[in-house]
């Protein structure tokens, strides 16, 4: 399989000051000229920093390469070396074949001019030529639904005609290379879903396509294959449940499985000790990754070492800000007596349509009553951590709202409506 | 997301790709390194991407009088009324010469303002190219030298629009150009234009980290019709101060676009000589200082 983007010993340096102060006045750089000159400041005493270091890759023609990191990790700076905004301090890349790129939808729109204009204008600019607008011409105007109002300036459009016109116009570039940011994080549901779609098609269609993005879900379910970026280093390459996986393992610091090899090691008292936990994987989903409208399984294995108090199973659920979501206990009558030396497999079942999304840890023990306290035989402090995703089907508690939803929790409720 | 599949359709079906686009090379392989050490110009590059200096040049046009109720009539009256003004205050009051061929005032004014009511557009236009395109310099590849060179093309079309009003003063003072000589006039544009481009380059880099320059553009733009001899001829100044003029390519091509075209006194070759020279350093100077900054440009705007 040819390779249609080879990228060896990437690196790009910025300057702190570059970054910050974007731009001064001439009188500070003056000033700052002169200092230097009267060595009163030297020149080294600017921060750099590298954006990319020695990033290497290479994507086989029709690959769906998706790229995963932190903020700050270097994403942007390689898509924007990669579609050459701005030129890497060392290495090289080889691009083999029609570059187009979705950094932002309606890039270059003017207010003033039509819908009909600013097709051209918008097409033109992200490279296509006048022949072959003029022939996608009207399967854009269709495919935007905005046919009325074709002649009609765009200032006086609708924010959502507006958006459909721009993404009609990317969405009809016909690149061998498709370089994706995050645009699946604006607009609504309807349009996000309209991306990942052509998205969907371009990979079919045999594509290249470099995806970056926050949203895992999208990642896990469109790409072949996923690179991980921290600092400005590759530090993952591989399948994307397994990068998914190790990051959201790197970032909740615990991951979907926490197991004790022995009984001596295993956390706990002489009356109880937590062998396991691990969070049960929902099907189809890369592990640690929870479909918001599913029930998730949180299992403990614990073990009981001799007879004493009745003890219980209980969880507490935080949030990525570690605001309590709430705590629980197994309250089955079995725990009312003193419980029999053994092992036990108890699974916390944590309701589906009740969470909000993000990252959710949670922490096990094992306690026992001693009113007005809970007495904890064994406990592990964010045992497991997860993340949970909305795949934006529309039957969740956000329904067809794809913007931010605040909340630690988020159930579907049922409401009850009548006209009066 | 098999919903989504059901719900987006297909966008029509990718049509047979003619032969041309098919021998598109350019595309085919673009490797992407380090800025080079030493600024240059890839001319293949501009001429691969003509079309769109077209369509940011066919932009600004339509945007430029939009919501405006006299539209494109402003390129006729503002220049007007700047002659009229200069006529009115330096031909009538001031009793200013008319040069050596005592060509009639209007005509010589008017013949000033227009390249120069050309330059000061084009250099704001140019100056302000980067900036002013921001969205565009941080969101897509294009050679950034096409904001600049398509700022000077924008106020060509005032230029041209402003120019029957000359010839109907041409026609009305009998100021004809002497046959052949007319054949020169678009020569002094262009070297007006190189000017401007020399300009537009450095200053629009310079606009990137400096904002100053939108500040310093409308101070010079004021001095520079006195320097340049809008309102007077140039021959008609002390000798010594001639030359002094000529270090503005300004002056040559207004005494020049004059001779050419309402047969005014023949401007000294040597001035024009110096004029042409100065537009040259301020175009490579310009595009030198535009290239070594332009790997910068999407990390400071």
């Amino acid at each position: 399989m040819p390779t249609a983007i080879e990228a060896r010993g990437l690196s790009k340096k910025y300057r702190l000051g570059e970054m910050q102060a974007a731009y001064g006045t001439l009188r500070e750089s003056l000033s700052h000229a002169a200092k230097r000159m009267t060595g009163r400041e030297h020149h080294s005493a600017k921060q750099e920093i590298w954006a990319l270091r020695d990033v290497s890759f290479d994507v086989p023609e029709g690959q769906v390469l998706g790229v995963v990191g932190r903020n700050g990790a270097g994403k942007s700076t390689l898509l924007k070396v990669l579609t050459r905004i701005t030129t890497p301090t060392a290495g090289h890349v080889e691009i083999r074949g029609r570059v187009g790129s979705l950094l932002e939808v309606g890039t270059g729109f003017h207010p003033e001019l039509t819908g009909r204009e600013n097709i051209y204008l918008n097409g033109s600019i992200l490279g296509m030529k006048r022949r072959e607008i003029e022939r996608r011409f009207d399967a854009m105007v269709e495919f935007s639904g905005v046919e009325k109002f074709i002649d009609t300036p765009v200032k006086r459009y609708s924010s959502g005609m507006y958006v459909r016109l721009a993404f009609s116009v990317a969405a009809h570039l016909e690149p061998e290379i498709m370089l994706v940011d995050e645009v699946l994080s604006v607009g609504d549901a309807e349009f996000q879903r309209r991306c990942l779609g052509r998205m969907e098609e371009l990979g079919s269609a045999g594509r290249t396509v470099l995806f970056v993005s926050h949203a895992l879900s999208a990642i896990a379910q469109l790409c072949d294959r996923a690179i991980q970026i921290d600092s400005g280093i590759v530090v993952q390459d591989g399948p994307p449940a397994e990068v998914i996986a190790n990051y959201l393992h790197q970032t909740h610091s615990a991951g979907v499985e926490r197991v004790w090899s022995s009984e001596d090691a295993a956390p706990g008292d002489d009356l109880a000790r937590i062998m396991s936990v691990r969070v049960l994987p929902h099907e189809g989903m890369p592990p640690g990754i929870m479909d918001v409208r599913l029930p998730i399984g949180i299992e403990i294995v614990f073990r009981v070492l001799g007879w004493g108090k009745p003890v219980f199973p209980k969880i507490k659920v935080l949030d990525r800000e570690s605001t309590i979501a709430f705590n629980a206990m197994d309250t089955d009558e079995r725990w009312h007596e003193p419980t029999p030396p053994g092992e036990y497999a108890a699974t916390a079942w944590i309701p589906g349509n009740l969470l909000n999304e993000g990252a959710v840890s949670a922490e096990v023990a094992i306690c026992s009553i001693d009113f007005p306290k809970l007495e904890h035989h064994a406990a592990v402090y964010e045992a497991v951590s997860f993340e949970i995703l909305d795949p934006g089907e529309g039957d969740s508690a956000r329904g067809a709202f794809g913007g931010q939803w605040k909340g630690v929790v988020r159930p579907l409720l049922e409401w009850t409506c009548e006209r009066v | 997301m098999s919903q989504s599949k059901l719900e987006i359709g297909t966008p029509s079906p990718p049509p047979a790709r003619d032969v041309s686009e098919a021998q598109e090379r350019y595309d085919r392989l673009v490797v992407i390194r380090p800025a080079r050490r030493w600024p240059h110009l890839d001319v293949s590059e501009l001429w691969h991407f003509r079309e769109l200096l077209w369509t940011l040049v066919w932009r600004d046009v339509a945007v430029r009088y939009k919501q405006t109720f006299l539209g494109i009539a402003w390129a006729i009256l503002v220049p007007v009324f700047t002659a009229v003004v200069y006529v009115v205050i330096f031909g009538k009051f001031a009793q200013f010469p008319a040069g050596e061929k005592n060509t009639a005032y209007p005509s010589l004014v008017l013949a000033g303002v227009l390249p120069m009511q050309y330059f000061a557009s084009a250099l704001t236009v140019s100056s302000m190219s980067l900036a002013s395109n921001l969205q565009l310099v941080t969101k897509v590849y294009f050679p950034r030298t096409l904001l600049p060179l398509g700022g000077v093309i924008v106020p060509l079309v005032d230029f041209l629009v402003g120019l029957p009003v000359l010839i109907a003063l041409m026609w009305y003072y009998g100021t004809w150009p002497n046959g052949a000589q007319v054949l020169f006039a678009p020569l002094f544009i262009l070297l007006a234009l190189v000017t401007v481009l020399g300009l537009g380059f450095l200053f629009s880099a310079t606009n990137v980290r400096f904002r100053d320059v939108r500040y310093m553009i409308p101070v010079f733009l004021q001095v520079l019709p006195l320097l340049s001899g809008v309102m007077y001829a140039v021959e008609a100044i002390p000798t010594k101060w001639q030359w002094v003029l000529a270090f503005n390519p300004m002056t040559a091509v207004i005494a020049g676009w004059r001779w050419a075209m309402l047969d005014a006194a023949t401007p000294n070759l040597g001035q024009t000589a110096i004029g042409v020279a100065v537009a040259g350093i301020l175009f490579v100077v310009g595009l030198a200082v535009f290239r070594s900054s332009e790997p910068r440009f999407a990390d400071t705007i």
